[in-house]
């Protein structure tokens, strides 16, 4: 047990890859045989990640459950695990999204049974390792080696056009991260050529002149932008989306865009650089970008024909909210921001489950088809709609909690930008309901879709776990929130020293007063809320 | 009594060549005694011969520490490549490298590393040849022996730090290859390609005579430490001869190690070539080329202002002929050559690297080039090992086509075909990564950062023509159902290169010290 304990990391990061070797040992020929042990890892994945919401303490400082062993100590590579309140929680929706998406594929998936779950179970630990590691040399291994197993995921489990979509995938996000390889070899060599550890490397960072830093920020931008996918890096994501299968791409939607945000969070921000001039001319274009792909991305959602494409393209709408709260630099902007990651997991994870449930009795994703299926589908009609309502914002459900405090967060350093993301709110009612509208209601007009079968059980269980996590953030948010805070506290302190500053000056008088006299002072935006509340407005205004 | 020619309490020095050679004529003399089906016993004669020269080789330094401390030190107090490199005598103060034979070869760390990846290829493509040269009915016993004549050429290559001894090496390695390249008689494009490759190769070995004999005519020496001293001393570094010199040279030497502009003949050779030996040409031939450039561009170093740029110039225009003209190839054989061509851009922007600094070597950039050169030995051999399993009777096998569908009829071939061309791109965690991180974090440590812009985007085209192949391999439906068998020769020299391409990209550490003991740079 001390041994579990103390490697709960290792063992959560291992579990997955485990069950692909054993796999390989499992004969060709017993079919069942390997859908079963892929479940039975993907669940055990899950419940072996249980334990670290027992242990993890939120609201204690630095990274938790740490490991390190020596891998490559001749350059200072280590093997160094840790998470704080950020990756724990993209963990957790990691080892659960990965369950569902491995029991979506029970009937889904006839072909190639053995390969299909060996890949998937090796993206489960590529994504986990990316969340995981501490240090960058790991994180690099991990963040390439994800890209293998999606692009055979992609390329013999999709649709038509899975080919073109596949190397599309690898190349887009391949030319990406070579670049941040750069960035990360420079900054290893700049902070002494001795260590690739990450808390090291980022306190180094600190003190890099700010010419440095820009080009450093830039090199792991296009990383992190074409992984999110930021206008206009995003074009790679509806040809993946769409031709993955369902369980790629609820994984793709539900966690690989996530480790662009994450990477911005974690690494691209300690690389602003101090300068007001410098700094403010990145977050703006950063800004610009993220309210372009809001709005840019509804709109294009509105004209669809293909259902799928539909919910891949809102997903660039959906990351421009997260990317715009990580920007903003506030408190809440961030902590919204990491909350809209894991609603976006959760809501668009389930609508893509809700196409590929259609697809699989249809074997079409043109809304043309469809039309009037709650008369033979009414429980699927009900979880749809609340999975809808969810990714559209509607209050008492997650969508709401994550959109909101981000337009708060954002509207405490410019109203403009506010307004702009609130046009992006309801554009995404808009195209959302309106395709609810066109699928669900009315008659029954395609004589196919008149004998659908509703869900069963296992459809249930890959959808419901969705749907009660999205009520549970929906009114009840603030255990995320105190996850969030401290590691929140620390990167504001960090990227944008000045919020806090102007809090401190006016704090004592009255908690919530300084907000006119701090937004005058700080150099990029605005202050609000004393830090260790920062969760409270949100959190109480439910 | 010391003879004017040499010591014959030298010997040493040269006794791994001296065994190769004498078995490659012995494979000669068993070779005519051998009925057509025996013709097996040839490659093992040659396995243990390479087998015999790697452990003399592995024994050589503890031996010649032991017996020719006082001997070789005194009578020639000049150090190694190896030795003058920053730091070498205070990590290595027992093995600094022994000259021998009038000072005109030099067994040091450089000396053994290489050989030892010569030697290993040498071994792996004697493993793979068997059946494919069984399969094209031209099995005989020169094959092997050219081979090991080939190896001797290309150690001497290695060891030698004399203009002579070099060009000796040089040719004795090129003749061989020639031969090889043209195996198959009957065969068109073989004929083709080996005749392209002996004018081209011919005439490139002229015009590396012709810059060495300027050199000698400049400095009037064939010594490569001699010619380096008066280089510095004599001659400013902008000097136009020195340049003359160095243009020669390089050009001869970027021929053979197939660098743009001077690349036509790769492709051709390739195809038409056994593909055992397209695997051997693309490695080992390469890499003692190399060992070559870095012996003599060692010499060059005073007037290295003059010819960075040059070499800049040769290694971006490699990567991007290379890069791009390998997406358009439909034969695995051309699309590799076009790909290792790509691969020399990249180890010649370690050798930019390597000496853009101000006072010596940059250790990152010779540990990246000895890291990259040893580890493409295996992947790419393993590359090739595949292309050479498609082969039998009525099919070549080395069309994209040949290799549809191929995770059907042998999904363990298609896995390693997966893991070779991950390494080959540079996708971590495989060795070709690790070869590449160290040449673009000396790039960085170098200040060249627009080079390793450079450097690192071109991973992108490689990786599209790198999956062509995986694609065909993984995602289309096979047009028959045979499976390709495996020998027993080529399931040991497959699991080999598997085992280097993944294990130096999983667990780096020991195959970096041996990079680092390449140039006796200690840790």
């Amino acid at each position: 047990m001390d041994f579990f304990a103390n490697h709960i990391l290792s063992v959560v990061l291992f579990t997955p890859l485990l069950g692909s070797l054993l796999l390989l040992f499992v004969p060709r020929e017993s079919e069942n045989a390997h859908r079963v042990l892929g479940n039975l890892f993907g669940i055990l994945a899950f419940v072996v990640s249980l334990p670290l919401v027992a242990w993890f303490q939120a609201g204690k400082p630095g990274y938790q459950f740490q490991e390190t062993a020596n891998w490559i100590p001749s350059i200072g590579a280590t093997y160094h695990l840790g998470i704080d309140g950020i990756s724990f929680l993209l963990v957790m929706l990691t080892t659960l999204l990965g369950a569902i998406s491995i029991l979506s594929s029970w009937s889904a998936i006839q072909l190639r049974k053995k390969e299909y779950y060996i890949l998937f179970l090796l993206l489960q630990t590529g994504m986990l390792g990316v969340f995981m590691s501490l240090d960058f040399f790991l994180f690099y291994v991990f963040w390439e080696v994800m890209l293998v197993p999606m692009y055979f995921l992609i390329g013999v489990w999709g649709s038509d056009r899975r080919l073109y979509a596949a190397i599309k995938f690898f190349l887009y996000t391949l030319a990406g991260s070579v670049v941040m390889l750069l960035g990360i070899l420079a900054i290893y060599f700049k902070a002494g050529g001795t260590t690739f550890d990450v808390p090291t490397l980022l306190n180094a960072v600190a003190n890099f002149p700010d010419s440095l830093k820009v080009w450093l920020f830039w090199a792991f931008f296009f990383a992190f932008a074409i992984k999110v996918p930021m206008f206009p890096f995003h074009t790679w994501l509806p040809d993946a989306h769409t031709e993955a299968p369902t369980a790629g791409s609820v994984i793709l939607a539900g966690v690989l865009l996530k480790m662009g945000t994450y990477g911005f969070l974690r690494f691209s921000l300690p690389l602003l650089p101090q300068g007001h001039e410098a700094s403010h001319k990145i977050i703006t274009i950063m800004i610009v970008l993220s309210l372009v792909g809001i709005v840019y991305g509804a709109l294009v959602c509105m004209m669809q024909k293909d259902m799928k494409k539909l919910i891949a393209y809102s997903s660039v709408s959906h990351l421009g909210f997260c990317t715009m709260g990580i920007f903003v630099l506030t408190p809440l902007g961030l902590s919204g921001s990491v909350i809209q990651q894991i609603n976006h997991g959760i809501s668009t994870g389930a609508l893509f489950l809700i196409v590929g449930i259609l697809y699989e009795r249809r074997h079409t994703r043109l809304i043309s088809e469809f039309g009037g299926l709650s008369t033979p589908m009414p429980n699927f009609a009900a979880v749809y709609l609340i999975v809808s309502l969810s990714s559209l914002g509607m209050p008492l459900l997650n969508g709401f909690i994550g959109e909101f405090t981000i337009l708060f967060g954002t509207f405490e350093v410019s109203k403009t930008w506010a307004a702009w993301g609130t046009l992006g709110v309801i554009l995404g009612a808009a195209y959302l309901l309106w395709l609810y509208q066109r699928v669900m209601f009315g008659s029954v007009t395609n004589p196919a879709n008149e004998h659908l079968r509703d869900l069963n059980a296992r459809e249930y269980a890959t959808l419901l776990p969705l749907v009660a996590l999205a009520f549970w953030i929906g009114v009840y948010p603030k255990p995320l929130f105190r996850y969030l805070e401290e590691p929140v506290h620390e990167i504001v302190q960090k990227a944008n020293p000045g919020y806090y500053k102007g809090e401190r000056a006016a704090a004592p008088a009255l908690p919530l007063a300084p907000r006119v006299a701090a937004e005058k002072q700080l150099h990029v935006a605005g202050g609000s809320a004393p830090a260790t509340d920062a969760s409270k407005p949100a959190g109480a205004a439910r | 009594m010391p003879s004017p020619f040499f010591d014959i309490r030298e010997f040493p020095l040269i006794q791994p060549e001296a065994e190769l050679a004498l078995f490659g004529v012995a494979i000669l003399l068993i070779d005519t005694f051998l009925e057509k089906r025996e013709k097996w016993f040839n490659a093992a004669t040659a396995l243990v011969g390479v087998g015999f020269s790697t452990l003399t080789l592995v024994g050589l330094p503890d031996f010649l520490v032991r017996n020719l401390q006082g001997f070789a030190g005194g009578r020639f107090a000049i150090r190694g490549l190896a030795g003058m490199m920053r730091g070498a005598e205070a990590a290595n103060p027992g093995f600094p490298g022994f000259p021998g034979f009038n000072g005109t070869i030099l067994v040091d760390h450089f000396f053994i590393f290489f050989s030892l990846i010569f030697l290993a290829a040498t071994a792996l493509v004697i493993l793979l040849s068997v059946r494919y040269m069984e399969i094209e009915d031209e099995h005989h016993g020169e094959y092997y022996a050219l081979m090991l004549f080939a190896t001797v050429g290309m150690m001497f290559m290695a060891s030698g730090v004399d203009l002579i001894v070099q060009f000796l090496g040089l040719e004795t390695m090129a003749i061989s290859f020639y031969i090889l390249a043209g195996f198959l008689r009957r065969e068109r494009r073989s004929n083709e390609g080996a005749l392209k490759y002996l004018l081209l190769g011919a005439f490139s070995s002229g015009v590396l005579a012709y810059g060495f004999s300027i050199l000698f005519g400049l400095t009037a020496s064939t010594n490569l430490f001699d010619i380096r001293a008066v280089l510095a001393r004599s001659y400013k570094p902008d000097d136009i001869l020195v340049f003359l010199a160095f243009v020669t040279i390089a050009a001869g030497l970027f021929f053979k190690v197939a660098a743009v502009p001077f690349h036509q003949w790769a492709p051709d050779v390739y195809e038409g070539a056994p593909t055992s030996i397209t695997a051997y040409v693309s490695v080992a031939s390469k890499t003692a080329s190399f060992a070559l450039l870095l012996r003599i561009l060692y010499a060059f170093e005073p007037s290295k202002s003059l010819w960075l740029i040059l070499v800049a110039g040769v290694a971006v225009a490699s990567m991007t002929i290379g890069n791009l003209a390998a997406i358009t190839q439909s034969n695995v054989k051309r699309l590799m050559a076009y790909s290792s061509i790509s691969h020399v851009g990249y180890i010649l922007l370690g050798v930019v690297a390597a000496y853009s600094q101000e006072d010596g070597l940059n250790a990152t950039a010779l540990k990246g080039i000895a890291f990259y050169l040893l580890v493409y030995a295996f992947m790419n051999t393993g590359a090739f090992a595949i292309v050479i399993l498609l082969r039998r009777q009525g099919l070549i096998g080395d069309e994209l086509e040949d290799l549809n569908g191929l995770y059907k009829r042998s999904p363990g071939a298609a896995v390693l075909l997966l893991i070779f061309m991950l390494s080959l791109a540079g996708i971590p965690p495989t060795a070709g990564f690790l070869g590449k991180y160290y040449i673009f974090l000396a790039l960085i440590e170098t200040k060249h950062y627009w080079l390793a812009v450079f450097g690192v985007l071109y991973v992108v085209p490689a990786l599209y023509y790198y999956f062509r192949l995986v694609k065909h391999a993984w995602l289309t439906e096979p047009a028959d159902a045979l499976r390709p068998s495996v020998t027993f020769g080529q399931a040991v020299a497959l699991a080999a290169t598997v085992l280097i391409t993944l294990g130096a990209g999983i667990y780096p550490e020991p195959f970096a010290r041996l990079a680092s003991f390449a140039f006796a740079l200690g840790r």
